[in-house]
């Protein structure tokens, strides 16, 4: 992996949950990195630690020990604003759930992180969201609001809104774990042409090994760590 | 971190988002807003009320007692003074009193009992002795005339002007003769007039008489009991009437000491009225706390994802503060029109009152700090209704949210 494509990386992640007795370490001192247009899916068993380690990815947790470097920007230890900000710009998430905000409409929805920014006027924002949608295949619904969207549709409604402020990182925690087999094609399609059209270093993490099986690169974890790389797309070629 | 130019468009994602969350929950939410614009509506109305029927009576005791009464001469310290009943030389305090910037107009008056003898009944009265020009610039005697001519008691020395009870009490008509009696003297006059103040006190023993009737009928050829004073600003009488009792040596009484007990009930009126209408906002504002509190318990999901894309918890508190903020706006748009609306409507309600004043309808009192103070109680109330689960919001940890929600 060439460093200076790197993106996003950890240094030596700890990290332990639960309270007195009940402590539990659920990253052993993790070293992971992605670079850009590459999809990394990572597998496991349930409780394996690799959720946790997306959220400490996705600046939603703090590691006890470790670093998260995205950019070139150490920020496990950075203030909540500085984090908050670095989200917004840097990072895109899609989650198991949509978790689109039903009063809005799906435009307005891919619209909510450039508001956040603030970078661009109104018209341009529209714009840039109609585009987004029409990536996802989502432009003719762009004012419908989001509960009258299939469940395929509000993920996809969510990989928009994810994009909306063109991050370099995009998360994506079981993005198809509530979908059926067709729609969790057209997400799993979609997440990986994107990567690929927009120089995206997509991170998921699944439990669907058929899927995992076709990104860039598949990492296992095992009770907190990696165990040795179980496929690579290259390893194909 | 990044600057947001547009801090305006940032202002109104949060407030964007605000009222999408309230048509959420809008029944509940039109319940918190009717209870905050009753509460506003009844808080002005009671307002106008209290004060308007504390105005007209201030009106009525500056119409009929003037602003100032500057009496008793005295001497000596503050400690230990010395009064000389009533004011010896008039002619020379009422110049020194018109050198107050502040006054507009000095009389004397010269006050003193006597019996009043008609054909149906006698009773004893109070002689107000005063030069009817004078007098009519410290007093509201001109409008009180409500039968007879204040022209007849110009024109003619021995005529009176009785209070409108004491007349009905003895059957006395204006253009009748009474008798007055004082020390065995008895000297006849003809009623110009009746007038009426609406105080009971007054209108049922006081008599108006030129003063140099009184002086006659009273044996008092010189000085007068007291100097009745108009000020161009009444509100400042105590300030005033401290300074002139330090410079003219007579004791000066301000309205608000002579009135104070009245005032004191009126004060205590207005407090009371204020304090029970504001429960109604109190309870309405409760009501929004629980919706709010649900509000967030509900939005958890909407909160964590918001945070996960970038929205500080500065924002999140301003989506719920902008909440309350809303239906306060609302509330207080509405309660202030419905408080106006009630005003005008009890305004023309009939009410009969004679005693302190005299009135045939409400009384209300149009002031704009009704409404601000209305206002101002609810969005205290509200806000703070409103805070609390704002910081509760704002402490979630997209996080824990998150992966509560993973299967």
């Amino acid at each position: 992996m060439p460093s200076d494509n790197i993106v996003i990386e950890t240094l030596g992640l700890v990290r332990d949950l639960g309270e007195g007795e009940a402590r539990v370490r659920v990253l052993k001192g993790v070293k992971f990195s992605a670079t850009a247009a590459t999809t990394t899916a990572i597998v496991g068993p349930s409780g394996c630690g690799k959720s946790t380690l997306l959220y400490l990815l996705g600046l939603l947790d703090r590691p006890d020990e470790g670093e998260v470097i995205l950019k070139g920007e150490p920020l496990a230890r950075a203030t909540d604003a500085v984090r908050t900000d670095a989200r917004n710009r840097l990072l895109g998430f899609v989650f198991q759930f949509h978790f689109l905000l039903t009063e809005f409409t799906a435009l307005e929805n891919v619209m909510l992180p450039m508001r956040k920014l603030g970078k661009l006027d109104e018209p341009a924002m529209r714009a840039r969201a109609l585009s987004l949608l029409d990536a996802v295949g989502l432009a003719a619904k762009a004012d419908r609001l989001a509960t009258k969207l299939s469940g395929g549709e509000q993920q996809r409604v969510a990989i928009a809104r994810a994009l909306a402020n063109d991050p370099p990182v995009l998360l994506a925690d079981e993005p198809t774990g509530n979908l059926d087999a067709k729609n969790s094609e057209i997400v799993f399609d979609l997440l990986t042409r994107l990567a690929h059209e927009r120089g995206l270093a997509v991170i998921m993490v699944t439990h669907n090994m058929e899927l995992a099986s076709r990104c860039d690169r598949m990492l296992r974890m095992l009770d907190g760590e990696f165990v040795t790389p179980a496929h690579h797309a290259d390893d194909d070629a | 971190m990044s600057v947001n130019p547009f801090p305006i468009a940032r202002m109104s994602t949060t407030l964007r988002i605000a009222t999408r969350f309230l048509l959420a929950k809008r029944r509940a939410m039109l319940m918190t807003l009717a209870g905050i614009t009753f509460g506003i509506a009844f808080f002005v109305l009671t307002q106008a009320q209290t004060s308007g029927f504390e105005q007209f009576f201030i009106r009525t005791i500056l119409g009929t007692d003037g602003a100032l009464r500057v009496a008793d001469r005295f001497q000596g310290a503050s400690t230990a003074k010395k009064y000389v009943e009533g004011v010896q030389y008039p002619g020379e305090l009422k110049a020194a009193l018109h050198g107050y910037a502040e006054v507009t107009g000095a009389a004397e008056v010269l006050k003193g009992s006597a019996t009043l003898d008609s054909n149906f009944r006698r009773q004893e009265v109070q002689l107000f002795g005063v030069d009817l020009a004078e007098f009519l610039a410290v007093s509201s005697l001109g409008s009180q005339v409500i039968a007879g001519s204040l022209d007849d008691f110009r024109r003619q020395p021995n005529s009176v002007l009785l209070g409108s009870e004491l007349a009905r009490r003895s059957n006395i008509r204006p253009g009748d003769s009474v008798s007055l009696l004082r020390d065995g003297k008895n000297r006849r006059f003809l009623v110009a007039g009746l007038y009426e103040t609406g105080i009971g006190d007054i209108d049922r023993v006081r008599v108006i008489i030129h003063l140099s009737e009184s002086r006659a009928l009273l044996e008092r050829p010189f000085g007068c009991s007291y100097i009745q004073v108009n000020l161009e600003e009444p509100d400042r009488a105590p300030a005033v009437a401290a300074r002139m009792e330090e410079a003219l040596g007579h004791a000066v009484a301000p309205w608000q000491r002579r009135e104070k007990v009245w005032l004191d009930v009126f004060g205590a009126l207005r407090v009371s009225s204020a304090v029970t209408v504001m429960t109604i906002v109190l309870v309405s504002a409760l009501g929004m706390y629980n919706t709010l509190a649900m509000l967030v318990m509900e939005k958890t999901k909407e909160i964590a994802i918001l945070r996960s894309m970038g929205y500080t918890r500065a924002d999140i508190t301003a989506v719920f503060l902008w909440l309350g903020a809303v239906v306060l706006a609302l509330g207080s748009l509405c309660g202030c029109l419905a408080g106006a609306a009630l005003t005008l409507g009890v305004e023309r309600l009939p009410l009969r009152i004679r005693g302190i004043f005299s009135t045939d309808h409400f009384m209300v009192n149009w002031d704009y700090r009704h409404y601000l103070a209305a206002v101002a109680s609810a969005a205290v109330v509200v806000m703070l209704a409103a805070l609390f689960p704002a910081r509760r919001a704002a402490q979630l940890e997209p996080g824990d949210i998150i992966r509560g929600t993973s299967s």
